[in-house]
């Protein structure tokens, strides 16, 4: 497999009024080409506002990509002039969002905004772009598209918005589908009818996919590899088999204990993990996760752990390793 | 469980809204039948779970029994007391029973109010002490039954994370001393970490004060664990009742068979075998819901008697009810 995004060492903050916000804090990670990445973490762990800093999406100020190199097939996107990147965008890389309704234009139809970005990127004639519209639509299973592409983003339902929004995202056929929780809104039976649909998408057009979310239960469904984020660090990686039959690192460990399962007799309470994610405007010293932590020694207080080989192709930053509870 | 009368029960509740146009005349054009005939009880310190997508009525029923939403027809019995009808002081005697925890921790606690305003109200209602100074070191108790530092008391809502406010909402549910708390939907908008710490208070809090919850919730994994019977609503009706692990091993309902073959796993094998009955569609307007069953219209196996007979609600094996033509029992 090929390399298609190569990410190293970003590192994006925020200057806020309260001080500096480390939301991102130098990680690293590759996509293959047509490989599922799901990055997992709970809320304000930096995976969307990593992701966004490659799409060059942070608002500066009060945003700052501090450093890293971000090489989406062979080219730095972090050099790309905003020209460039608005190319980039779009019609390489293409991003769905949670809410669809936030990011769909609420007074313009459907078709219009279809048609935009089928204009603008690839060139077509209006009335060519008209007809792939409705090709699209019909692609995400939209009943009747050819009446509803000239509804309003309100005229849909929240499942049929995010359909739109997918529909709009694959119109140049993108390298890269980034998905940020975009299922996170929606009801059980159509999350499944989204995940699907994505699924199918991907092995027809070879597209790669970053899904983020923080349901591990979607994860273990759609992805091939997983990347586990906590405080702005990543704290594990591996193939989705290995993270859910030996989780290297104590947080993910946690997070599996912490989930009930809906194909299994409850046997006891759950096993929550103490305390609440740190406060991102205090720089971590040692390992973020350390106060959380059932196997923290005074090593992991002081000094934060960086990524380690625990497995082929699985990296978790810790000390100890969870299975033992000793040091690696 | 030993005493056999259920201190809850609920009988044909009923709460339609009203759709209008215009501003003056408002002229009625139409009704939101969001919980259309809906019955059933709670044996003490049980936990009945409600399911169902959003728009079910699921959360509307949990609001109507406790008269938050005035009632359009039916009854609700709270340890032997009429809580619609009763006015007055009964009617206060009877509420001081029943609570509510929220959803949202952050819109549910008023941000000008300190913790020690906001868990004492409840008692300042209810008369439940002379001074205020009572009711304050209450609070402090109750701060510390939810799991928070009884130093807290002075602080204001904004200065509390998610989960904390979501403990001081439970705190302010305990404060009038009641035995029936409906929790509607009390962890969804928590991260995975805090939801199973508070699911755990819950259950702690049911241990040791005999509580009873009504848990509406969507997320069917928490259900299974937390609760001992689940209702699952479609449309405003209840289609399907049953013990936890007979609900989840034999759904009878297509509707609860498809839901719950939409719920992920974490686990990658599982998910790579399973075969998931994927529903189409979305769930229909209940202002006009669809006739016969109103499940038809999205239904797998849906024949043509489905359209036109709406299904008898029957006990299927003992204490699993269902409403379907088709389910086999």
């Amino acid at each position: 497999m090929t390399s298609l995004l190569q990410v190293s060492g970003l590192r994006t903050r925020f200057h806020t009024p309260e001080g500096i916000v480390h939301a991102v804090n130098g990680i690293s990670f590759h996509v293959n080409e047509g490989e599922t990445v799901a990055v997992v973490g709970e809320s304000g762990c930096g995976k969307s506002v990593s992701m966004m800093s490659l799409l060059g999406l942070i608002p500066t100020p009060p945003g700052e990509i501090v450093s890293g190199t971000a090489v989406f097939r062979g080219n730095d996107l972090f050099k790309k002039s905003e020209k460039e990147l608005e190319d980039t965008r779009g019609r390489e890389i293409a991003m769905i969002f949670q809410d669809p309704m936030t990011s769909l234009n609420p007074v313009l139809t459907v078709e219009r905004q279809l048609i935009e970005s089928l204009r603008v990127h690839l060139g077509f004639t209006k009335e060519q772009a008209q007809t792939r519209a409705v090709e699209l639509l019909e692609q995400v299973g939209i009943p009747d598209a050819k009446r509803r592409v000239k509804d309003y983003p309100h005229q849909f339902s929240g499942g049929m918005r995010q359909r739109v929004m997918i529909a709009m995202s694959l119109s140049c056929a993108p390298s890269l589908l980034i998905a940020d929780e975009p299922t996170t809104a929606l009801d059980v039976t159509i999350q499944a009818q989204i995940v699907e649909l994505v699924t199918r998408i991907r092995d027809s057009l070879h597209t790669a996919v970053i899904w983020i979310t923080h349901d591990l239960g979607v994860v273990a469904g759609i992805a091939d590899r997983v990347i586990v984020m906590y405080a702005g660090f990543i704290v594990e990686e591996a193939n989705v088999d290995d993270l859910y039959d030996s989780p290297g690192h104590p947080y993910t460990v946690s997070l599996l204990a912490a989930l009930p399962r809906v194909d299994r007799r409850r046997d006891q309470r759950l096993k929550s993990i103490p305390g609440a994610p740190p406060n991102m405007l205090i720089e971590p010293r040692g390992c973020p996760f350390a106060p959380r932590c059932e196997f923290a020694l005074e090593k992991c207080r002081q000094k934060n752990p960086l990524l380690t080989q625990v497995g082929p192709n699985h990296t978790a930053a810790c000390w100890v390793n969870p299975k033992t509870g000793a040091l690696r | 469980m030993s005493d056999s009368t259920p201190l809850v029960e609920v009988k044909d509740l009923k709460k339609h809204f009203p759709v209008t146009r215009g501003i003056i005349l408002q002229r009625k054009v139409g009704i939101v039948r969001a919980v259309d005939g809906v019955s059933f009880s709670i044996q003490r310190g049980e936990t009945l779970g409600m399911v169902g997508e959003s728009g079910c009525g699921k959360t509307t029923a949990g609001r109507t029994m406790l008269g938050l939403y005035p009632a359009t027809s039916g009854s609700v019995t709270i340890d032997g007391e009429d809580i619609l009808h009763a006015r007055g002081k009964d009617q206060l005697a009877i509420r001081r029973k029943a609570q509510i925890i929220f959803q949202d921790p952050y819109a549910s606690l008023n941000p000008r109010w300190s913790v020690n305003s906001i868990v004492s109200e409840p008692m300042r209602v209810h008369g439940l002490f002379a001074s205020q100074k009572e009711r304050a070191e209450r609070a402090k108790d109750l701060l510390g039954l939810v799991g928070l530092s009884p130093h807290l008391l002075n602080r204001f809502p904004h200065e509390f994370s998610g989960g904390q406010r979501q403990r001081i909402g439970i705190a302010r549910a305990l404060a009038s001393d009641p035995l029936f708390i409906v929790c509607d939907e009390p962890i969804s908008a928590l991260d995975v970490s805090i939801q199973a710490q508070v699911v755990n208070l819950l259950e702690k809090l049911q241990d040791q004060f005999g509580l009873t919850y009504l848990f509406v919730a969507h997320d069917l994994s928490m259900v299974r664990h937390i609760c001992d019977r689940v209702a699952v609503m479609y449309l405003g009706i209840i289609v399907e009742v049953a013990d936890r692990n007979e609900l989840y091993e034999k759904p009878l309902h297509p509707y609860t068979q498809a839901l719950l073959s939409a719920v992920p796993v974490p686990d990658p094998r599982k998910e790579r075998e399973r075969k998931r009955t994927i529903l189409t569609g979305d769930v229909p307007s209940p202002i006009n819901p669809p006739s016969g069953c109103r499940f038809h219209p999205r239904c797998p196996i849906a024949v043509e008697r489905c359209k036109k007979e709406t299904p008898e609600w029957r006990e299927a094996a003992p204490g699993h009810w269902a409403a379907c033509h088709l389910a086999n029992g």
